[in-house]
């Protein structure tokens, strides 16, 4: 377990303030904010790069705030990778465990393994100057896991690779975690954060606002930064399979058809606030999902209303004001929720 | 598309070649000048011999022996904050803006008999005036700078991240220096090694005030054309300056292939 106490940093003009946080062994904890919010910093407080003024950071209960860098099992992966650009991969996944006088045929043994778990035992004997910003992460994640650490630390590891590398990125972030490794992951992108995380922080200025759930953060969010992501809300896991020839996600309260170029098996679908239809009654249209709701909430905000409507999970929808003045909307009114299977964003996990 | 020769290039080429002419055409003539047979005499001289011998050996001890305490101090250099690093940065540049018979004065005042450390070598058997020890001490103050130089500015270009890198998987701060920032600078430091020992190899100046004897090539060199004039010198600075050109060419080759 990792445990912030009121941790304080000043540096220039700015404070990373009171920082309150515990992070249960084999949790994914993923910080989220924008850049310049501090989040770096304070991985770099746990690393022990960074010294903080005040408070107290402990792993696996032991008080580690003034422990040196080299004596904390704190493994970090550099949002650039950092992989030695003068060793070959292979001696670059060996360096820990030179250090720790590990015998030859040991090393040997464990740098293969970390190689084939991480995917890249065909470039052992390759040097940095010739691998890709992905393979290099995975050096650099292969390397850091060679100790075991107590906690890995990983900042923005997804933001130098392209699309169809992250997903297997995420996809080996995750097993890591299933095994247990307890992870605290820094990023700017809610969508990494929605994707791997089972726990969320919201950092801002310095100050963490929000922690919880994936699902409870972006739901309620409690700030401006995590509600920017508003059409986020409607945010739905479960499975798509194929039924009459049409791609359909479905949980336990849930069923939606999607568009055709979804792909089979687990994952999030988002439906942006904006592309559902009210309707007082059924009507039939291009938008092929119709599901009856109830309004639960209908809350005014400065340039527009949004309307909860309980379909079995909550779905937010947004309205002008003088769209609910017109339709007459009042809570525990009967409705009906239209949207395109087009306007669903398939996330596949 | 056309590509017309701008008359102000032309210009800047020609400019370029008289420099070029200015600093060669000396030495080419230094070199026509000398005869066949001058040459062959002046390289089975065995005084010329033993002399360049002298400074070879005693340019390379300045600046290995220097460079073990030059170095980490590059590296602290490179990568601390402290107070008065300004005046620490300005203070290591002074042996090269200052008169080098100054700078003699100043070394031969330190390591005289009657100093602290004359003594101090005295009582170990080393003495310093007139004696290749001396010698090393000359031509390190003179050259020091152009290895720390340029060893800080090696360290400086390496990116940190590496030494947190190295720090976070467990390598101690010794370790770190020596296994990721020193490779990591070496093509500098390497240079730096090379304008140390190619700045202290022609040092005459502060040399020449600590030890006339035993005769480095470049005092040697200036005691010809004193006693006996250019037609005596002219063949030993023609073999010194082919000397330091092999020598140099064969270091730039060496570190060249150490980094690669």
């Amino acid at each position: 377990m990792i445990a912030l106490h009121n941790i304080s940093k000043k540096f220039g003009s700015f404070t990373l303030a009171d920082i309150d946080l515990q992070i249960e062994a084999g949790e994914y904890f993923v910080l989220l904010g924008n850049s310049g919010s501090g989040k770096t910093l304070l991985l770099g407080c746990i690393a022990g790069f960074i010294q903080p003024d005040m408070g107290i950071i402990t792993i696996n209960s032991e008080d580690v705030t003034r422990k040196p860098v080299q004596k904390r099992n704190a493994g970090m992966v550099f949002h650039d990778s950092a992989v030695f650009p003068h060793m070959s991969v292979a001696r670059n996944i060996a360096y820990p465990l030179e250090i720790r006088r590990y015998k030859k045929k040991e090393i040997a043994l464990r740098v293969a393994q970390l190689a084939e778990l991480t995917g890249i035992s065909h470039l052992l004997q390759r040097y940095p100057a010739k691998l890709s910003a992905g393979e290099m992460q995975r050096v650099a994640l292969a390397r850091v896991l060679t100790l075991k650490p107590d906690v890995l630390l990983l900042d923005e590891p997804l933001a130098s690779l392209d699309v169809q590398l992250r997903s297997g990125m995420r996809q080996l972030l995750r097993n890591l975690n299933k095994q247990g490794q307890t992870i605290i992951h820094v990023t700017h992108d809610y969508e990494e954060a929605a994707l791997l995380a089972t726990r969320v922080g919201i950092i801002e200025q310095g100050r963490i606002i929000q922690t919880g759930s994936p699902g409870e953060v972006f739901r309620n969010p409690r700030s401006a930064f995590a509600a920017r992501f508003a059409g986020f809300r409607n945010f739905y896991e479960g499975q798509i399979a194929e039924l009459n020839g049409k791609k359909v996600f479905s949980n336990a309260t849930l069923k939606v058809v999607v568009a055709d170029g979804c792909s089979l098996g687990n994952c999030f679908i988002v439906i942006r606030s904006e592309d559902i239809i009210i309707s007082r009654e059924a009507f039939a249209s291009s938008a092929c999902n119709v599901l009856n709701a109830k309004i639960q909430f209908i809350e005014s905000h400065h340039d527009y209303t949004e309307v909860t409507a309980d379909a079995g999970l909550p779905f937010y929808v947004k309205l002008t004001a003088h769209s609910v003045k017109s339709m007459n909307l009042n809570v525990d009114d009967n409705i009906f929720l239209h949207f395109k299977a087009s306007a669903i964003n398939c996330i596949t996990v | 598309m056309y590509n017309r020769v701008s008359i102000f290039h032309l210009f800047l080429w020609l400019l370029g070649a008289l420099v070029l002419l200015f600093i060669a055409a000396p030495l080419l003539g230094m070199f026509f000048a000398t005869g066949k047979h001058e040459f062959f005499h002046t390289i089975s001289d065995k005084e010329v011999t033993r002399s360049i011998g002298l400074t070879l050996w005693t340019s390379m001890a300045a600046t290995l022996i220097f460079a073990a305490a030059a170095v980490p101090f590059a590296w602290l250099l490179a990568r601390k904050k402290f107070r008065f690093k300004g005046l620490v940065n300005a203070i290591i540049d002074i042996p090269i803006v200052i008169p080098h018979s100054a700078a003699g004065i100043a070394v031969l005042g330190f390591i005289s008999r009657d100093t602290m450390l004359g003594r101090l070598g005295e009582s170990i058997g080393i003495s310093f005036v007139s004696n290749p020890a001396g010698i090393v001490v000359a031509m390190a103050f003179v050259s020091l700078p152009f290895l720390i130089n340029a060893a800080r500015d090696g360290f400086a270009a390496v990116p940190e991240k590496y030494e947190k890198a190295a720090l976070n998987l467990g390598a101690s701060p010794a370790r770190v220096f020596f296994t990721i920032s020193l490779p990591l600078a070496w093509r500098s430091i390497m240079s730096g090694f090379i304008m140390m020992f190619a700045r202290g190899m022609s040092e005459f100046g502060a040399v020449v005030i600590v030890a006339y004897h035993p005769m480095i090539t470049p005092v040697m060199i200036y005691e010809r054309f004193g006693a006996f004039g250019l037609a005596y010198a002219r063949p030993v600075a023609v073999v010194f300056i082919l000397v330091c050109l092999v020598f140099f060419a064969l270091l730039r080759y060496l570190s060249n292939k150490s980094t690669e």
